[in-house]
């Protein structure tokens, strides 16, 4: 039982599906991010725990307590919106006191609390303004400081950072983890933005068609994806998904992959029982920095495979060098150290960290289990 | 609007713009004129009317004609003035204005935020009241006034104006409230308040400029009907009927200047409204199309 439980919660609107059984259970102080491209339903499953959207069947439970159909405001919860949602006409401290006010707290209680979270977000010197007199920046922490003053057991953000520039996108993460660890809150949070996810959360759940693709820790989500979905969503660049046959050799086996050149190369695999798909078409999944140079491969990997192929472009970013080559029939991005010194057309000895390596059936595109 | 200094174009020259405002004073001349007749003719005796130029200054200035239209001048059989007619108007157009305005602004509200089936049908309804003649509705309405035993009174012709004025000012106010952001309801309703709290201190306080826009038509339009006036006012009716019945008597000698000033205090309660609230009608109009 957690503290926050979702049961078999699907959501109809007229005959179309929107979300198809959810069932995740969160802890108490744990950090959940539902991410997910556009229309994947993150919303519509944060709007049915909040109460703003009604559940078409299964269970949400607060606490041990059923909440279908309870009012948003008795459920104890907060909310931050994408667009902050501030009361335009409000001053930032009757903005983050209305909702104390609502349930009746007498003021000089709200008046504490006020102080205790505009201290806490450091926005004491903006309390006496309009919320059209604040920067973006500024909206942003007067919304969360909306959602801290009421002390919820449960709090949900709708893609909160999504409004603001990059570089103070990247600060309010970073302000929002710290109070996290600080307040040790539980909380739900929307994102489309998966490097969000993998910085903020504990756990995550991976959302596509309004299914829950995959529900764990963000390592779990990036080390051994669920299916090709997951793989290819999570991490930037993406996983290099490409189709390759099992071979045995010497009792070992092998995934066979066409180089550049059309040449068959044989890559050595980590897991013993990749033996069980002998003979068949597979889809081999390796992530962009488990191809390096060889000065730059994993030193802990048990199994680093020499590889020798032609590069297509390289792309200098700074702190990698990125390099595209063709692979398996399609293009596939490795990602080499800054200083390595590679060049267009030339061929290259890469080396490929197959410990890291994952297969998936090509039929159902899950990935196969070791 | 947008640009900062009284400064012109680079491509506006002088000969352009001696043209603009000779077409301007123009249009103004053009405009001013009825109102300068009306004026200066209010306020010269009959004689100097009957005897001479209707385009100029008085000659005896006095302010009998308005003494009379507003209190002596023989309206139908009675010499009352014009005073307990203007009286009635505003009884009846205060609470009318008051009342649709108000419904206005909640079927708004109801419309956007509060979606529900079949609820485009019903706007769909409210704005088909707008385009229903006048005419049309007179028997009917009659009747229905007759059942409720409010034929011929003031709260008979406010409920003919409320439900005439539902349809605009419910126009008005749901487009208005379909540009407000629904997530500010969300939070409001996580933030625990009810329905008409929130249409209270959320809604309402940022309703401002569609609220100048409704009040002003709404006034205007009831304040200017005769044909309900006239239909359905009785004994009570209002200023637009009365001041028929004194410029169209029969009996008597034509008594232009009181009837110039009749006309004008008929006309007065609007022009008040458009200029104390006309800044702010531009603006509401403009609401939605320009975020401020
Ligand atoms: N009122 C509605 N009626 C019908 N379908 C809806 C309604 N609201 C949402 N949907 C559908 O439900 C699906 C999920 O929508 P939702 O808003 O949860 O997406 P999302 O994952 O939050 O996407 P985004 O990242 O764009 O916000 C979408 O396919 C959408 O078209
Ligand atoms: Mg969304």
């Amino acid at each position: 039982m957690g503290f926050l439980d979702i049961q078999n919660v699907t959501k109809s609107y007229g005959s179309v599906e929107v979300l198809h059984r959810v069932d995740i259970e969160v802890q108490e102080g744990e950090f959940l991010v539902l991410v997910g491209p556009s229309g994947c339903g993150k919303s519509t499953l944060l709007n049915m725990i909040a109460g703003l959207e009604s559940i078409t069947s299964g269970d949400i439970s607060i606490k041990g307590r059923v909440v279908n159909g309870v009012h948003p405001s008795k459920r104890n919860i907060a909310m931050v919106f994408q667009s902050y949602a501030l009361y335009p006409n409000m001053t930032v401290g009757q903005n983050m006191t209305f909702g104390l006010e609502m349930h009746g707290t007498p003021k000089a209680e709200r008046d504490r609390a006020l102080k205790d979270v505009a201290k806490l977000l450091q926005i004491e010197n903006l309390l006496d303004r309009k919320p059209g007199q604040l920067s973006g920046g500024q909206r942003q922490r007067v919304a969360m400081g909306r959602a801290l003053v009421r002390d919820p057991d449960v709090f949900l953000f709708d893609e909160p950072l999504s409004n603001l520039d990059a570089k103070l996108r990247v600060d309010m993460r970073t302000e929002i983890k710290k109070l996290h660890e600080k307040l040790k809150t539980t909380i739900v949070y929307v994102t489309h933005d998966q490097i969000e996810a993998m910085t903020l959360s504990t756990r995550i759940a991976v959302m596509y068609q309004g299914y829950v693709q995959q529900l764990g820790t963000p390592k779990e989500i990036y080390d051994t994806p669920a299916n090709v979905y997951v793989a290819t969503f999570m991490g930037s660049p993406a996983m290099n998904v490409l189709p390759a046959k099992v071979v045995m050799h010497e009792g070992v086996p092998y995934a066979q992959i066409k180089d550049a050149g059309g040449v068959e190369k044989l890559l050595k695999f980590s897991q013993a029982n990749m033996s069980d798909w002998s003979g068949k078409e597979i889809l081999l999944g390796i992530r962009p920095e488990s191809i390096t140079d060889p000065d730059g491969a994993d030193r802990n990997s048990n199994n680093i495979v020499p590889f020798r192929n032609r590069i297509g472009v390289t792309e200098p970013a700074g702190a990698d060098t990125f390099v595209t080559m063709e692979l398996g029939g399609i293009d596939i991005v490795a990602r080499m150290r800054a200083d390595a010194n590679v060049g267009a057309g030339q061929e290259f000895d890469f080396a490929i960290n197959m410990d890291k390596a994952v297969a998936f059936d090509p039929k159902t595109e899950e990935r196969i289990k070791p | 609007m947008a640009v900062a200094e009284q400064d012109t174009a680079v491509r506006t020259g002088g000969i352009t713009r001696a043209f603009i405002y000779g077409i301007l004073l123009l249009f103004m001349f053009f405009y001013l004129m009825p109102l300068f007749v009306m004026i200066a003719n209010s306020l010269k005796p009959l004689a100097e009317i009957t005897g001479g130029n209707m385009m100029a200054l008085p000659d005896t200035w006095t302010a009998e004609p308005w003494r009379q239209a507003w209190s002596s001048a023989q309206i139908g059989v009675e010499p009352t003035g014009l005073k307990p007619y203007f009286i009635n108007s505003i009884l009846m157009v205060v609470p009318s204005v008051a009342i649709s305005t108000v419904l206005g602004a909640l079927n708004g509200y109801v419309l956007t935020k509060w979606s529900f089936r079949g609820d485009k049908i019903i706007f769909g309804l409210l704005l088909f009241s707008c385009f229903i003649p006048f005419q049309i509705v007179l028997i009917p309405m009659a009747t229905v006034l007759g059942k409720l035993g409010l034929a011929g009174s003031i709260p008979g012709l406010i409920l003919v104006h409320v439900v005439y004025g539902i349809g605009f000012s419910t126009l008005y106010y749901r487009n208005y409230y379909a540009a407000f952001p629904t997530e500010l309801v969300r939070a409001a309703m996580i933030d625990g308040a009810g329905f008409f709290r929130i249409f209270w201190r959320i809604m309402l306080p940022v309703s401002g400029p569609i609220t100048v826009v409704c009040v002003i038509w709404q006034f205007t339009n009831i304040w200017n009907d005769f044909l309900f006036g006239a239909s359905f006012g009785g004994q009570t009716q209002p200023m637009t009927v009365a001041l028929n019945n004194l410029v169209q008597s029969s009996t008597g000698v034509k008594e232009y200047n009181v009837h110039f000033a009749g006309a004008i205090l008929a006309a007065l309660p609007t022009l008040l409204v458009y200029i104390v609230a006309g800044r702010y009608f531009v603006r509401g109009l403009m609401a939605g199309s320009v975020k401020g």
